[in-house]
Order: C-alpha cells, then structure tokens, then sequence
C-alpha cells in the first residue's frame, strides 16, 4: 500500500516528455501482453480488447524479445516470471531502447525489493497478481495519458470533465464540488467507463488495502449515494448504475 | 537443583549411612578383639597366680583384691565343683581416677591341698564410652573430610567432564529456529557426552530442515495460487460484463468473486506473515508513531464513521521507533482497524502515546477476550464471514520482529492493546 502511494506520488511528479501529444486518446492504441499462464493471457487479452485496443501477445521470454524489437507499443504489460527467461531482462532491453517508460509489470511477487527493482529498471508501474480487470484498465491508461497528453491530465465524458493532476470536476463549464473520497470513486469509474467496476475493486482503490473487511462496503455506498445526488443535481450526462451484488458501472446518457 | 549438588545430596547421604554401618561393625571387631586379648591375658596370669600359689601357700589367706590383680576366698567343695571359668565385666573402684572404672574379670576355681578356692582375676579394660565418644568424633570428622573432598572433587573434575554439556545446553537455550541454521557442539572424548552432541545436532538439523521447507512451501502454495486466482477473478469480471445475464446469475457470480477476493487477501496475509518471519523486510529507519497514528487516522475516518465510533488521541510523548516503516504501518493499522470493528455504535477508541509505549483502548463486547488465543492464526472472535483471523497474529509477528511488547488487557469494561516499543533496550 505504501509503496501504492509512493507511485502515486512519484507519477504525479514525473512530467514525461510528450513526444506523441498529438496521439489522440481516441486513436488505436496498441498493447503488448506478455504472460505465460495462457489462461490469463486470454482472459486479460479479451478483457483489453474490449476496450479498442489491438493486444498483441508474447508467452515467452524469445517471442516477447523479438517484438519489442521489432515493433512499437504504447504499452508493455510484461509478467517477470517467464519460463525461458527473467522478464526483468526484458525491462533491460526496452531500457537500452529508451522504451521502458511505458512498461506495467505483472508479477506474482509483491515484496517492496521486487517492486523497487522493477521500478528502478524503468518501468513505469507495478501491479500485483491477483488484480481487478479496473485496476488493470486504470493503470494502462494511467500510463496512455501520460504518453499522449501534454502536462495535462484530463478524462471527459459527455458535459462531464476531470482533471486529474488538479483534482477539479466540472460540468459543462460549472465545477462541480466533491469531497476527496467522492473525487476518487468518480474518475476511478470515470477511467472504467461502460465497464463493471467489482466493489472491493472500487473499495480497495479509493480506501486501500487498509479496508479489507469484505462484508463493510457501508462507507462506500453512502458516497456513492451523495455522489449520485451531486452529478443528478448539476446535470451530468452520466449515471452510475448499481450491479446487484456485483458493483458499479458508470455509463453516459 | 544443580546436578552436581544433586549428586552430591545422595551421595552424602549414602556416606552417612555407609559409615554408620561400618562405624558399628568396627566397634563391635574392635571391642571383641580387644576382649579376646584381654581373655587370653587374665587365662595367663590365672595360670600363674595358680603355680605362685602352689609354692607360696600364703597367697591363699590374702582376702579382697587390695593392691593386687587377683582375689582369692576358699569355697566349699559343692560349689567349688560347679565353678567353670567365666568372664565378665565389672565395675571398680580405682585410686588413681577415684572413680569406677570397667574392668574384664575371670571368675575360675583350683583345688589346693584339697581346699577349694574361687580365684577371681581382673585387668583394666577400656572404657567403652569413651572409645564410643572418639569413634563417633573422628567419624564425624571422617564424614565432613569426605565430603569436602567430594565437593571439591565434584567442582573441579565433574565441573570439568560436564563442560560440553553445559556449553550443549547454553547454545540450546540461546538457539532460535527461525535464525540460526545449526547448532554448534564442543568435542569431547566421554561416550554419552558424544552421543548427546550427535543426537542433538541430529535432531536441530532435521528441525530446521523441517522448518525451512515449511515456510517454503506456504510461501510457494501462496505464490503459486496468486496466478489461478488472477485468472478465475478476471474471468468472473469478465463473464459479469455479459450483457444477457440475469440479476440472480449476477448475483452469483458477485458472490464468486467476493469469495476469491477473499481467498486473494488471505494468501496476501499468508504472504506477508511468512515474509515477517523470515525477516525480509530489511531497512529500518527512525519512524514516527506520531506520525503514523495521524496518518492512519485520518485513512480510517470514513470507516469509523459510519459506525459511529470516535476516534481521540492523547499525544503524552513523541514516540520513535526504529523499525521497517511499511511494518509499523501494518502493526498500528491492523491494531487500529480491530478496535474499530470490534467496537459499539456509538463507541469509541483511545490512542495513547506515551515516550515507550502505544496503548489502543476501545470500547466493545462487556466480555474479555483471551489472550493466549487472540494472538494465534485464523483465531477469529467474531463470526463475521469476511474476517480471516490474521489482523493480530500479523501484529504479533511484527512486535515479535522487532522484540517489541504486544500485550492485551481488559479494563474497566474497555479492551486494551499495549505495545511497548522499547522493551530490550
């Protein structure tokens, strides 16, 4: 959780280069998973492809050697444990080619040296196996802004804007006020528009690893109460709908 | 009781009893003997006083012992018949102690001249108190003699032949499974000290062997599930997208994955609890507990909130413990977090920090809890479904770490969690 923050933080205060500012967000992004476990390559596969992207993939240490060299992604999810070879090697290359500022690792070992070391090698996130198919979408985009957009850190839907470097909604051109917490649960599902977002996935983004108590989404429901009553009263175009016993979806009107 | 003096309980008691017997079996010899020689003695002069007589008749009309050795009196002649020699002892008066004195007197009689006549004759004999008195003294003396030299023996020689087991014994009690990977033995030429090092050596081998392999596998089972689980949870999330499913079927498929995010946070916990224990959180650093209490404060507002729960802390002492900051994060917020849900509507929980020690009080359940127990794995105290029963065993690893205090009371109807910081130093 802590070092969760720590990359909070240090993304929040890195300004990347924008050499594609002019990459639309709308364009086709292009993605490049490498994982071994092809259960989840396929699952993890089709869960992006809903989401426009082109997801090339890689089950091996050689065949994910040969396409970082030969092609250009906007985003590398790369699992560090594969059978024919270290994935942090991999992170090595990409360094050696200026490439890795856009590489998520996916790894099964979520001690703090791993995720340092990771991290020291230039990748640009860390995310731990079990994960939530959001947080996974909240991560490569995360990391799609930072490429496209120059300085600023904006989501848009409808009427509906968010900046999420100065922590500001607005509809049309009236801000609308939200606590921290209401912020938070918004561009989370703002960032996983049309896709069910899992409550524990929502609760373990906005509260943290800190609130595991299952059974206790209390908290959360009345924010999201207030939440729906805020966005209702400005005439947002957007609405959050309740998927019985699973989450929440967040789809424009 | 130490060994040696063990021994040497038995041992002066077994020589107390040893020169008991002996000490009477000697005197009983002794006097015996010295009865013999005297016997034999007073025989002689019988035989002498006898052949005086024969040839100095004069002798007969001395009566009494007087300055002599012997007394003579005429006897009649039926009595002189059954007289056989007999020895016995006596008391008599002696001049020179003015006092009675034991003598061994020979009672006989001889014919002379057709007269018969009791001869009695008498030898100082020793004075069997005072032999007694000396024995029992230099026995005394004997019994203290051996035992010192016993002691002193058992000091210098035993103290020395039983080094390598004391060393053995010292290297056992400072031996802790979870640092040190062998035990290390003192050579020594005796058999059974040989045959302790080997076994015990043996034995702490295979423990730790045992030990290792154990924490390996629970640390690989949870690495090896962290992957099926990944891919059954984003299946589920993904089969929930489905457009055509039902309110009951995703119903079902919500309870699925609720299920596996709990299976997910259990091995996380597994994890981190094998991770604690093989002290693999190094980088320690001066942390604040100041500084965290306000931090995890202001993470657990929301939560304590909406139950109702107030949350006051007392700041006595700026507390600073040096330790990994991630650790001190999960041991106050796992701490924190329990008095929180284990609390009433309308409760409230008490932080104290004082310049050594954390004290968490909150109120709850008008019941105590039981401490050896709560500190244990998957002991729960509520039946809640989304506890596992790992919050505090967490913490206690973590205070166990770093040799900190983690201890629970009950008082005044509040339940109180007490770490103290600084107990080693």
């Amino acid at each position: 959780m802590i070092v969760y923050r720590t990359l909070q933080t240090l993304r929040s205060c890195q300004s990347f280069p924008t050499l594609s500012s002019f990459i639309h967000q709308l364009c086709t992004m292009k993605l490049l998973l490498v994982e071994d476990e092809s259960d989840l390559l396929e699952v993890i596969q089709q869960s992006l492809e809903k989401e426009q992207y082109v997801v090339e993939t890689a089950d091996t240490y050689a065949q994910a050697l040969h396409k970082i060299i030969s092609f250009e992604y906007d985003c590398i999810l790369l699992d560090i444990m594969l059978p024919d070879g270290d994935g942090l090697h991999l992170l090595a290359e990409l360094k050696a080619m200026d490439k890795s500022d856009n590489v998520i690792i996916i790894s099964a070992k979520d001690s703090v040296e791993d995720k340092i070391k990771g991290l020291d090698m230039g990748a640009d996130d860390y995310l731990v196996k079990p994960f939530h198919i959001a947080e996974l979408n909240a991560r490569i985009k995360s990391v799609l802004r930072r490429k496209a957009l120059n300085g600023r850190d904006t989501l848009k839907v409808g009427n509906l804007g968010i900046d999420l470097r100065e922590r500001q909604a607005e509809v049309g051109d009236v801000e609308l006020l939200l606590n921290r917490k209401e912020f938070d649960i918004l561009s989370y599902l703002l960032i996983n528009k049309n896709r069910l977002v899992n409550k524990a996935a929502l609760a373990e983004q906005i509260w943290g690893d800190y609130m595991d108590e299952a059974d206790d989404y209390e908290f959360m429901y009345s924010q999201i109460k207030n939440l729906r009553r805020k966005l209702k009263e400005s005439d947002a175009g957007i609405e959050i709908q309740t998927i019985y016993g699973i989450g929440y979806k967040l789809i424009p009107v | 009781m130490k060994l040696l003096n063990y021994t040497l309980g038995y041992l002066s008691i077994a020589l107390l009893a040893i020169i008991s017997v002996w000490a009477v079996v000697f005197y009983l010899n002794l006097i015996d003997e010295v009865r013999d020689s005297l016997d034999d003695g007073l025989e002689n002069n019988k035989m002498v006083i006898i052949q005086k007589v024969q040839k100095d008749s004069t002798t007969l009309a001395r009566a009494g012992f007087s300055a002599h050795s012997y007394a003579i009196r005429q006897i009649p002649e039926r009595l002189g018949l059954q007289v056989k020699d007999r020895y016995t002892d006596t008391l008599m008066y002696t001049p020179s102690e003015e006092d009675l004195e034991p003598f061994r007197m020979l009672t006989t009689a001889f014919i002379h001249q057709g007269n018969y006549y009791e001869l009695k004759v008498v030898a100082s004999t020793i004075e069997e108190d005072d032999l007694l008195e000396g024995l029992l003294y230099s026995m005394i003396w004997l019994y203290v003699f051996i035992l010192i030299s016993v002691v002193v023996i058992n000091n210098l020689l035993l103290r020395r032949i039983w080094t390598p087991f004391y060393r053995l014994l010292d290297k056992l009690k400072t031996f802790r499974l979870d640092r040190d990977q062998s035990i290390e033995t003192t050579t020594t030429r005796v058999k059974e000290f040989k045959e302790l090092n080997e076994t015990v050596d043996r034995l702490v081998t295979q423990t730790v062997n045992t030990y290792h392999s154990q924490k390996q596998f629970i640390e690989n089972a949870a690495h090896e599930l962290q992957t099926p689980l990944a891919i059954s949870l984003n299946k589920l999330e993904l089969l929930a997208e489905n457009e055509d499913l039902s309110d009951k079927h995703l119903e079902a498929i919500g309870q699925v994955i609720e299920t596996l995010h709990r299976l997910s946070r259990l091995n996380k916990s597994l994890l981190l609890i094998s991770k604690i224990e093989n002290n693999q959180y190094g980088e320690m650093t001066k942390v604040s507990i100041n500084e965290i209490v306000k931090t995890l404060i202001s993470e657990y507002e929301d939560f304590a909130g909406i139950r109702k729960v107030h949350i006051h802390v007392q700041e006595n002492a700026g507390l600073d413990a040096f330790m990994n900051k991630d650790l001190a994060a999960i041991l106050l917020s796992n701490l924190l977090k329990n008095a929180i849900i284990h609390n009433i509507r309308g409760g409230d929980v008490q932080l104290t920090l004082n310049a050594n020690s954390l004290v968490i009080s909150n109120t709850g359940i008008d019941v105590p809890l039981k401490q050896q127990k709560m500190f244990r794995r998957f002991q729960k105290e509520s039946n809640k479904k989304s506890s596992i029963g790992l919050g505090l065993a967490i913490a206690k690893a973590i205070a166990d770490l770093y040799d900190m205090d983690l201890s629970y009371s009950y008082y005044q109807e509040r339940h109180e969690m007490k770490i103290n910081f600084k107990k080693s130093r």
